[in-house]
C-alpha cells in the first residue's frame, strides 16, 4: 500500500469521536434524482447526511435552507454535515439538475 | 438550454465582477492588460486541472478537502486583494493623475503588481471549476448536447457582459473619485469572499457558525440575479452567520484602517517607494 494511501487510513481512523457519534442518514443520487427525496432527522441533533452518487455525471448537492454546497463527482460520495436543526423543512437539490433532482430534510 | 445558460452565467458572474472591478480600480496601471489577460488565462487552466482533480481534492481532510479548498483559496484571494488595495491606497494619487490625461500615454513609473494577475487567476479559476465540471457532465449526457453547450456559451458571453458593463460604469465616474470608489468597492468584494471562506469552514465544522442571525430571501433570495450579485459585490447573505459576519466586518475593520494608515504616512514626494 503506498504510504500516502496508508497515512491517509490512519487518519480516518483517528477520526474525531463527534463524528463517530453523528447518525448517518444516506441518500443516493439517481437519474438526477434524490433517493429518498425526503429525509427525516431528530430536532436540534448533528446528523451527517452521506450522498451516494451513482450517475456518471457530477452533481452539486446545494441547500440554501441549510447552508450547504458541494460538488459530488459522478460515482463518488459525499458527507455532508448539518444541524444541529429546529424542527421544520429544509429543501435541497442538485444544481447541476435541479429541475429533477430535489429533495428536502425534515426536522421533527 | 436554458439551464445551462443560468448555471454557467451565475459562475462566471462572480469572475467577471471580480474583474471588472480591479480592471477599473487599476486603470492608467501601465501593463495591466497584460496581467489580466495572464490571469484569466491561466485561471482557465487552472480550472481545467482543479476538475480534473475534484475526486482528489475532495477526499482530503477526512472528506472536507473540497470545503478547505474553497476558503483556501478565498482566504487567499482576500489578502491579495488586501495588498492590493493597500498598493493602490499608496499609490491612488499618481494613478489617478495619470488616469485623468485621456489618450496620453501612461507615465506612472509604478509597475503594476503582480498579484494582480494571481487574483484574478484565483478567481476564475474556482468559479471556473465548476463550469468545467458541469460541462464535463453536459458531454457525458447524451441526446441534448448541442443545445447545452449553445445556453453554457451564451452563459460565459452573459456574465462577461455585466462584468463589462460594471466595468464601463464605474469609468463613468471621474477620475479623482474612481480610486475612492473603486477601493470601497475592493474592500466590500475582499469582505463578502472572507464571508464565504468562513461559510465552507463552517460546513467542514472547523469553525461554528455562531447561530444564523437573519433572513431576508422573503427580500432577496440567495439564488436569484440580484442575489447572486450583491453577494459577489457586497458578500449578500439573505441568512448569514454570525462567524461569517465576524469574518466580514474583521475584513473591512483591517482594510479600511491599513488604507487609512497608508494613506496618512504617504510620503509627499512620491520618492523611495515601495510596494506592498
Amino acid at each position: 500500500m503506498p504510504k500516502p494511501l496508508g497515512l491517509l487510513l490512519l487518519s480516518l481512523l483517528l477520526v474525531p469521536e463527534v463524528w463517530a457519534a453523528t447518525p448517518e442518514i444516506p441518500l443516493v443520487i439517481k437519474d438526477h434524482r434524490f433517493e429518498p427525496a425526503t429525509v427525516k432527522v431528530p430536532a436540534n441533533t448533528k446528523v451527517m447526511l452521506v450522498v451516494e452518487n451513482r450517475d456518471a455525471t457530477p452533481e452539486e448537492f446545494e441547500s440554501h435552507d441549510l447552508h450547504r454546497e458541494k460538488v459530488i463527482a459522478g460515482g463518488k460520495t459525499a458527507k455532508i454535515l448539518v444541524g444541529p436543526l429546529k424542527p421544520g423543512t429544509y429543501k435541497f437539490f442538485g444544481e447541476f439538475h435541479e429541475a429533477t433532482a430535489q429533495g428536502a430534510v425534515i426536522v421533527e | 438550454m436554458l439551464s445551462a445558460l443560468i448555471i454557467v452565467f451565475r459562475e462566471v458572474l462572480e469572475a467577471a465582477l471580480v474583474i471588472g472591478i480591479v480592471c477599473a480600480a487599476t486603470r492608467g496601471v501601465r501593463g495591466r492588460g497584460v496581467m489580466v489577460t495572464l490571469g484569466v488565462g491561466a485561471g482557465i487552466v487552472g480550472a481545467v486541472l482543479v476538475a480534473l482533480g475534484a475526486e482528489r481534492i475532495a477526499e482530503l481532510a477526512e472528506g472536507m478537502g473540497q470545503e478547505l479548498f474553497n476558503a483556501s483559496i478565498l482566504l487567499t484571494v482576500v489578502v491579495m486583494l488586501g495588498a492590493h488595495i493597500l498598493w493602490m491606497s499608496r499609490h491612488g494619487e499618481a494613478l489617478a493623475r495619470d488616469a485623468g490625461r485621456a489618450g496620453e500615454s501612461v507615465r506612472t513609473g509604478e509597475k503594476p503588481p503582480r498579484i494582480l494577475a494571481a487574483l484574478v487567476g484565483l478567481a476564475v479559476l474556482r468559479e471556473g471549476s465548476e463550469v468545467v465540471l458541469f460541462l464535463y457532465g453536459i458531454a457525458a449526457g447524451g441526446a441534448t448536447v448541442g443545445a447545452m453547450f449553445a445556453g453554457s456559451a451564451a452563459g460565459v458571453v452573459l456574465g462577461a457582459l455585466v462584468g463589462l458593463a460594471l466595468y464601463s460604469g464605474l469609468l463613468t465616474i471621474p477620475s479623482r473619485h474612481l480610486f475612492a470608489v473603486s477601493s470601497a468597492l475592493l474592500i466590500l468584494l475582499a469582505a463578502g469572499m472572507a464571508g464565504q471562506a468562513a461559510k465552507f469552514l463552517i460546513q467542514a465544522d472547523y469553525l461554528p457558525a455562531l447561530s444564523y442571525l437573519w433572513d431576508t430571501s422573503w427580500l432577496v433570495a440567495n439564488d436569484s440575479v440580484l442575489g447572486q450579485v450583491l453577494a459577489t459585490l457586497v458578500g449578500y447573505d439573505a441568512e448569514p452567520a454570525g462567524m461569517q459576519l465576524l469574518f466580514y466586518l474583521a475584513v473591512i475593520g483591517v482594510l479600511v484602517g491599513g488604507t487609512w494608515y497608508v494613506q496618512r504616512s504617504r510620503p509627499r514626494s512620491g520618492a523611495a517607494m515601495t510596494t506592498v
